[in-house]
C-alpha cells in the first residue's frame, strides 16, 4: 500500500480554537512535539491564513511571521507550511513567509473560484515552494464543477489539489465518490481536509486514503474550528489498524495532544474543540466551521440564538472568509 | 451644445458599462472604442454606431480628436498606456489598479487640483463604495485603523479583477489611508458564487479616537447623501453601530443595471464615480456652470 502525506493543521486550523492567542512559546513546544512525531507537513499561522488578523477574524496574537520565526529553528524533519487564502494575503507576503524558511504553502480558494489564486499559485511555484491547491467548502459544488476547478489549480503548476469539507458536512460515500472522480482525472495527487462537525472526520478521511488520496490532514485532538478537524493521533491509530503505511509515531502523537497541547489549553482557561449543539448545526447547514465562535459571540451581542445565525447563514450561502456577515445576520434577527 | 469626446480602451465588463452610462451624458460624446480583439463589447459599440477598432492602443494614438480617455484594461497595460495618453495630453481615467495619477473618489475629494491632472485613478470598485464612508466616520470621529470586507458576486468579477487581486486589496488600502484618512487600514476582498447573485456589499470597520455615535452617524449621512448623486442604488445594509471604540457599518450598492444586471454594483459604482469626474472635467473645460 502507498504511505500517506500527514499536514497536521494544529498551529493553524487549531489557531481557531485559542482565537488566534497562542504565545510564541506555544507554538515552539506544539511544533517540536509534532516534528518528533513524524509528521510530514506543519501548519502555521493565523486560522484565516496569512494576515488574516484583523477585526472581522480576530487579532492575532503576534504576526504570521514571528509565528514562523519562533517555530523554523525547532524543526528538524518537518516541512513547514503557510495557508494562503488571496483576498485576505498577498504574494507579498507569501515571499516573506518563504524567506523566513517556509517550504510549503497552501492556496486556497472558494470551491467555484480556482482562478483567484492562478497568479499566488503560478508565484509560489516561481518561489520554489511545494504549492498545494485547497479548494474549501467542496460541498457546495456538484463533482463536475469540483474536478473542473481541480484542474484549473492543476494548470497553474499546483503540485497536490485538496477537496477540504470546510463545514465538516461531507459524509463518507460523497467523499469516495469525489476523490475517485477527482483521482481519475488529474495528474497530480490529491487530499482531503475535514472537520468533525458530524463527527465523520476519519471516517471521510479513511475514504478518502481509499478513493486515492495521498494527503490527509489532521490536529492534535482535533484541534480546529467547529468541533475541530480529524484528530491526528485517531487518524494514525485508524491509519495503522488499516494497515495504511504512515510516518507519524502513534504514541508520540498521543503524547504530543496529551502532554503539550492540553496544559497549554488548560493555562488558557479554554475549553477543547467538541461536538456541540453548534458545531452540529455548522455541519448540518454547511456553514464555514470557524463561523461558528463569531456566531456565538454575536449571538452574545444581539441576544439571539447561535443555531438560528448559523441557519440563516447557511440559507444565504455565505462561504469562507465572509466572517461580517454573521453580525448582519444577527442584528436582523434581533430585530425580528 | 458641443460636448467633449471619449474613448472607452478595453471594452470588458467595465467598459461596456461604461459606454452605456456615456450614452446619457450631457457632456460627453463617446466616439472611439478601443478593444484587442473582437468581444461583446465591441459589437456593442458598433451596434450604436460608435467608431471602433481591434488593433489597440496605437489607432487611438494615430487619430486625433479625444479629449478623454477611460482605461479599463489592467493594470499592466496601463502602465504603457498612460505615457502615450499624457504625451497626447488626453485627460485620463484609469480604472485599473495600476494607479499612475492620483486616487480620486468624487464625493470626498473631485476638486479643482485633481481636474488640473492628467491622469486621476478611479480606485477599485472596493475603494469607490468604502473611502467615502471612512473620510465620514474619519471626519467626525478620527480613524485610528480601518477594514474593510468587501464581498463581490462571482458573475460580477470577470477575468481582468480575478487575476488583479492582489492589486485590489493594495490599491484600495492605499487609498482608504491617503483618500479616506484612516491612519491605517487593511483589505480583504471575497467571492460569493450564491444564485441568484448577491449585490456587492461592504463592511467597514473602523477604530476610532473620539467614539461619538451621534456625530459619526450625522457625517456618515451627510456623506451618503453626496454619493446617491452619482450612485443611486448605494444604501446601509446595517446602520452605524459601535462596540468600544469600534464603529461597523454595511452598505449595499445596488447597480443600474446597464451591463451587467443590478447586483453587479460594483461595476457601477467604480463606473459612476469615473463618468461623474469625467463630466466635472467636461464643464469646466466646455465652461459650463451650473
Amino acid at each position: 500500500m502507498r504511505d500517506v502525506i500527514i499536514t497536521d493543521t494544529t498551529l493553524r486550523d487549531g489557531s481557531h480554537s485559542v482565537s488566534h492567542q497562542y504565545t510564541l512559546e506555544d507554538v515552539k513546544k506544539i511544533a517540536a512535539a509534532l516534528d518528533a512525531a513524524g509528521v510530514d507537513i506543519i501548519e502555521i499561522g493565523h486560522g484565516d491564513g496569512l494576515m488574516g488578523s484583523s477585526i472581522n477574524y480576530g487579532f492575532g496574537l503576534h504576526s504570521d511571521f514571528d509565528y514562523i520565526k519562533a517555530v523554523k529553528p525547532v524543526l528538524t524533519k518537518s516541512k513547514l507550511a503557510v495557508l494562503l487564502v488571496p483576498g485576505i494575503g498577498s504574494i507579498e507576503d507569501l515571499e516573506k513567509a518563504r524567506e523566513l524558511g517556509v517550504e510549503v504553502v497552501r492556496v486556497a480558494t472558494h470551491v467555484t473560484e480556482a482562478d483567484v489564486a492562478e497568479q499566488h499559485i503560478k508565484a509560489a511555484k516561481k518561489m520554489g515552494l511545494f504549492t498545494v491547491g485547497f479548494l474549501m467548502m467542496a460541498h457546495m459544488a456538484d463533482q463536475e464543477t469540483l474536478l473542473q476547478e481541480a484542474l484549473k489549480m492543476e494548470s497553474y503548476g499546483a503540485d497536490v489539489v485538496y477537496m477540504t469539507d470546510s463545514s465538516g458536512a461531507m459524509l463518507p460515500d460523497q467523499v469516495f465518490d469525489n476523490i475517485s472522480y477527482l483521482k481519475k482525472h488529474l495528474k497530480v495527487p490529491v487530499g482531503h481536509h475535514s472537520h468533525n462537525n458530524l463527527g465523520l472526520a476519519v471516517a471521510n478521511s479513511l475514504s478518502a486514503y481509499k478513493a486515492g488520496a495521498d494527503y490527509i490532514d489532521g490536529s492534535l485532538i482535533g484541534f480546529g474550528a467547529g468541533a475541530g478537524n480529524t484528530p491526528t493521533e485517531v487518524l494514525i491509530g485508524a491509519l495503522n489498524k488499516s494497515g495504511i503505511p504512515n510516518h507519524v509515531d502513534f504514541y508520540k502523537a498521543i503524547d504530543a495532544g496529551d502532554k503539550v497541547l492540553i496544559p497549554i489549553v488548560q493555562e488558557k482557561g479554554l475549553a477543547l474543540p467538541r461536538m456541540s449543539s453548534d458545531s452540529l448545526v455548522v455541519g448540518y447547514a454547511g456553514v464555514y466551521s470557524s463561523f461558528m465562535l463569531h456566531a456565538k459571540r454575536a449571538a452574545e451581542r444581539f441576544n439571539v440564538d447561535t443555531r438560528d445565525v448559523l441557519i440563516e447563514l447557511g440559507r444565504k450561502k455565505a462561504v469562507g472568509g465572509q466572517e461580517d456577515w454573521i453580525i448582519e445576520v444577527a442584528h436582523n434577527l434581533s430585530k425580528k | 451644445m458641443k460636448k467633449l469626446k471619449a474613448a472607452i480602451i478595453g471594452p470588458g465588463n467595465i467598459g461596456t458599462d461604461l459606454l452605456i452610462k456615456l450614452s446619457r451624458s450631457p457632456y460627453i460624446e463617446l466616439d472611439y472604442v478601443v478593444g484587442i480583439q473582437e468581444s461583446k463589447g465591441i459589437d456593442i459599440a458598433r451596434s450604436k454606431g460608435i467608431d471602433t477598432t481591434t488593433n489597440g492602443i496605437q489607432e487611438l494614438m494615430a487619430r486625433d480628436g479625444s479629449d478623454i480617455a477611460f482605461d479599463s484594461t489592467g493594470a499592466k497595460p496601463h502602465l504603457m498606456h498612460a505615457p502615450l495618453l499624457k504625451e497626447k495630453g488626453i485627460f485620463t481615467l484609469d480604472l485599473t489598479p495600476a494607479a499612475v495619477g492620483p486616487y480620486v473618489v468624487p464625493s470626498v475629494n473631485l476638486n479643482e487640483e485633481i481636474l488640473n491632472e492628467v491622469n486621476v485613478n478611479m480606485v477599485t470598485c472596493g475603494g469607490q463604495a468604502t473611502v467615502p464612508i471612512v473620510a465620514a466616520i474619519n471626519r467626525a470621529a478620527d480613524v485610528v485603523y480601518a477594514e474593510v470586507i468587501s464581498s463581490v458576486s462571482s458573475k460580477s468579477a470577470g477575468p481582468g479583477t480575478r487575476k488583479n487581486i492582489d492589486e485590489f486589496t493594495e490599491t484600495t488600502r492605499k487609498a482608504l489611508e491617503k483618500v479616506g484618512g484612516a491612519d491605517k487600514a487593511k483589505v480583504i476582498i471575497v467571492l460569493n458564487p450564491a444564485e441568484p447573485p448577491i449585490f456587492m456589499r461592504n463592511t467597514i470597520y473602523a477604530k476610532v479616537k473620539n467614539p461619538d455615535l451621534d456625530a459619526i452617524r450625522k457625517s456618515i449621512d451627510d456623506m451618503m447623501e453626496k454619493i446617491r448623486t452619482y450612485v443611486p442604488g448605494y444604501t446601509f445594509l446595517l446602520e452605524p453601530i459601535i462596540k468600544d471604540d469600534i464603529v461597523t457599518v454595511m452598505i449595499q450598492v445596488e447597480g443600474l443595471g446597464d451591463f451587467l444586471p443590478v447586483y453587479a454594483g460594483n461595476l457601477d459604482i467604480i463606473n459612476s464615480a469615473a463618468v461623474a469626474v469625467a463630466e466635472a472635467y467636461a464643464k469646466k473645460k466646455l465652461g459650463v456652470n451650473e
